[in-house]
C-alpha cells in the first residue's frame, strides 16, 4: 500500500489490524496546539492528529478571530485563519507527515476561507458537509452551503494536481448529535460522500455516531458499508465511528464504559477510525492528559475485540437509508440541486432541527428496548419501511429524559468496565 | 376587548437565542418547550444569533424576555457583545434579558464573570445546574402570563 494522504494511513493501520483513534483537539495558542499534537503523536496508541478550529472561525467572525489572536484571548479552538501562515506551519513543523497526518475539524457551512489556510500550511485532510455542516448548525441557508460546498471541494480537489490525495470526512452520520434514527444519519453520511465524489474528491471517509442501542448501532455501520460499496466503489473509502456526541456520562465509569463500548462497535463493524470523547466531557473542553488517556482506553479495548460485522443489507436500517438516498438521488441529476429539493419537500427531513430550510414535521423516540424509532416520518419516503409510532406532543421533561438516556444508563450502571 | 394595537402584556413572546457563535441546538429545544409549558410563546431565533438578528427581532417582537443560551464556552464573551448592542437601544433598555449555559471555556464561569455580565446589561446569569434550572423555572413563573382562558 502507497500514499502518503490520510485516507492511505488508515487503510494501512486497518490492513495491520489497528484501529485510528483520534481526538477533538483545539486550543488558540500555537504553543498549545503543538503540544497537543505532540500528545496525540506519543500517546500508546495509532493516532492521527486533529486541529479543531475555533467558534469565530467557523461562523466566518474572523474580526473577532483575530481580536482574541491579538490580544491573547483563549477561544475554543485553534483560529487557523488567523494565524500567520508561517506559524502554522511551526506548529506542524516535524509532526505532520505520513506517520502522522493531522486533520483539520470545523463545522463551517461557508468553509472556503478554511480550505484556502490549511491547503496554504501542507495540510489536505478536512471533513463536514453540504448538509451536516448547515442544517442544525447556523443560519446559513441550504442552497448557500452547497454552493459554498461545491466551490470548497473543488478547491480541494486541485490539491491532487501536486500528487497530494485531499481526503473529506463526511459529519452527516452525526447529525443532531443525538435523537436522530440510524436510518437518516447513514442516508446523510451516505448523499454527503457522493457529493464529494461528484465534485471531485476521492479519498473519503464516512461517519456514524454512537447512539442508543449497540445492535441498531452495529446494524448502522453494516448499512453505512454496504450503500458505500454500491455507491462508491470507485473511490477510497472507510469508515469513522464517533464516541456518543450527546449528553455524556457524568461519572468516570460511566465515561470510560460509554467509550469502550464505541471502540468496540468501531472493530467490531470492520471500520478503521474511532473519534474519542473524555472523562470531562460532560463539563467542559478536555484537556490534552485527558484526551490521552481516552485515546489510549479506546485503543486497549480495541486491542482485545475482534472484527465480526453483521450482514449489511438485510436490516430495516439499511432499507431505511437506502430508501431516503434512492428518492433523493432521483429527484435531480446535480445532487446539489436533488438535496435541496429533497429538504424542501420534506423527503429528507432532520427531527428537531430548527433551521428554516428543514420541513420540521419528523419526530423521533428511544423505544423501550433502546433503539431510536421514528415516531412521525413527515414527508420522507418511508411508509412501508418504517413502523412509526403515532406522535404524541413531547414535554420538556421528557425531551430531557430521552437527551439524558446514555447518561443515566451509563452513570447508574455499577462501576465495570 | 383588548385593542388589536396594543396587545396585552401576555401576549408578548420569550425570544430564545443561541450565542453568537454557539452552534448546538438541543439546549434551544428544550427551553423552548419549557418555556411554553409555563404559559408563554416562544419566538426561537435557533443557533448562531449575531447581535443584529436579535436587536432586529427584539424590536420587532416586543418580548416579554429574551433569553441566551449558550454551551460552547463562548457564552461569556459573545454574551458580553450581546448584551452590550442591545442596551444601546433606547427601546430595548428595560426588556429583561438572561443567559444560561454553559458560560466559560472551562467549564462555569466564576462570580466575577456573573456580576460583569450582570453589569453589561443582563438581569439573571444562570449556570448550569439543577439550581440554576430551578431559579429559570421561578424566573418564568414570575412573568406575566399569557391569557390561558
Amino acid at each position: 500500500m502507497t500514499g502518503a494522504g490520510f485516507g492511505a494511513f488508515v487503510r494501512r493501520a486497518h490492513h495491520a489490524g489497528r484501529l485510528v483513534v483520534q481526538p477533538r483537539m483545539g486550543m488558540s495558542s500555537p504553543q498549545r496546539m503543538r503540544a497537543g499534537l505532540l500528545a496525540t503523536r506519543d500517546a500508546d496508541a495509532t493516532t492521527v492528529g486533529t486541529l479543531t478550529l475555533d467558534s469565530y472561525t467557523r461562523v466566518g467572525d474572523l474580526e473577532s478571530a483575530q481580536l482574541a489572536v491579538l490580544e491573547g484571548v483563549d477561544l475554543n479552538g485553534y483560529p487557523l485563519v488567523s494565524h500567520e501562515t508561517a506559524t502554522t506551519r511551526r506548529v506542524l513543523d516535524g509532526i505532520h507527515g505520513p506517520q502522522f497526518p493531522v486533520q483539520v475539524r470545523h463545522g463551517s457551512a461557508a468553509p472556503q476561507h478554511i480550505f484556502r489556510a490549511l491547503t496554504a500550511v501542507g495540510l489536505d485532510a478536512s471533513e463536514g458537509g453540504p448538509v451536516s455542516y448547515c442544517l442544525p448548525y447556523g443560519r446559513v441557508p441550504l442552497r448557500d452551503s452547497v454552493a459554498h460546498w461545491t466551490e470548497s471541494c473543488e478547491h480541494f480537489a486541485t490539491l491532487r494536481r501536486t500528487g497530494a490525495e485531499p481526503h473529506l470526512e463526511t459529519f452527516g452520520g452525526c447529525v443532531l448529535g443525538q435523537l436522530c434514527p440510524p436510518g437518516l444519519l447513514v442516508a446523510v453520511s451516505v448523499l454527503e460522500a457522493l457529493f464529494f465524489r461528484r465534485h471531485g474528491i476521492r479519498s473519503i471517509s464516512v461517519s456514524y455516531a454512537q447512539q442508543t442501542n449497540r445492535r441498531q448501532d452495529s446494524e448502522a455501520v453494516a448499512a453505512l458499508r454496504s450503500l458505500c460499496t454500491r455507491f462508491l466503489s470507485d473511490t477510497e473509502w472507510h469508515v469513522v465511528v464517533y464516541a456518543y456526541m450527546g449528553l455524556f456520562p457524568e461519572t468516570e465509569h460511566g465515561a470510560r464504559r460509554l467509550l469502550a463500548q464505541a471502540a468496540e462497535l468501531a472493530v467490531q463493524s470492520g471500520s478503521e477510525r474511532l473519534i474519542v470523547k473524555t472523562v470531562a466531557e460532560s463539563r467542559r473542553i478536555p484537556s490534552v492528559a485527558e484526551n490521552v488517556s481516552a485515546l489510549e482506553h479506546a485503543a486497549a479495548v480495541a486491542a482485545r475485540t475482534v472484527r465480526d460485522p453483521l450482514e449489511g443489507t438485510g436490516t430495516e436500517t439499511y432499507a431505511e437509508a437506502y430508501a431516503l438516498v434512492d428518492a433523493v438521488l432521483n429527484l435531480d441529476d446535480d445532487l446539489g440541486t436533488a438535496l435541496l429539493r429533497a429538504f424542501s419537500e420534506g423527503r429528507l427531513d432532520v427531527p428537531y432541527c430548527l433551521h428554516p430550510d428543514n420541513a420540521g414535521l419528523s419526530r423521533s423516540y428511544i423505544a423501550e428496548d433502546g433503539r431510536l424509532c421514528w415516531s412521525d416520518v413527515g414527508k420522507m419516503p418511508l411508509s412501508g419501511v418504517v413502523d412509526a409510532r403515532p406522535a404524541h406532543t413531547v414535554t420538556s421533561s421528557e425531551l430531557l429524559a430521552s437527551l439524558s438516556y446514555v447518561r443515566r444508563s451509563f452513570d447508574d450502571h455499577n462501576a465495570r468496565s | 376587548m383588548s385593542n388589536p394595537l396594543t396587545p396585552a402584556p401576555g401576549d408578548q413572546p420569550v425570544l430564545v437565542a443561541g450565542g453568537i457563535s454557539d452552534s448546538h441546538t438541543w439546549n434551544l429545544v428544550y427551553l423552548q418547550l419549557l418555556v411554553e409549558e409555563h404559559g408563554h410563546r416562544v419566538v426561537n431565533l435557533g443557533p448562531c444569533v449575531p447581535e443584529d438578528l436579535l436587536i432586529g427581532e427584539a424590536l420587532l417582537h416586543d418580548p416579554a424576555l429574551i433569553v441566551v443560551s449558550s454551551v460552547n464556552g463562548h457564552g461569556y464573551h459573545d454574551g458580553m457583545r450581546t448584551v452590550t448592542r442591545l442596551r444601546e437601544h433606547p427601546a430595548l433598555a428595560d426588556v429583561p434579558v438572561v443567559i444560561g449555559g454553559k458560560l466559560g471555556i472551562a467549564g462555569p464561569c466564576g462570580d466575577e464573570e456573573s456580576a460583569a455580565l450582570r453589569a453589561a446589561g443582563y438581569d439573571e446569569v444562570f449556570e448550569e445546574s439543577a439550581d440554576g434550572i430551578a431559579a429559570f423555572r421561578r424566573m418564568l413563573d414570575a412573568l406575566p402570563q399569557r391569557a390561558l382562558v
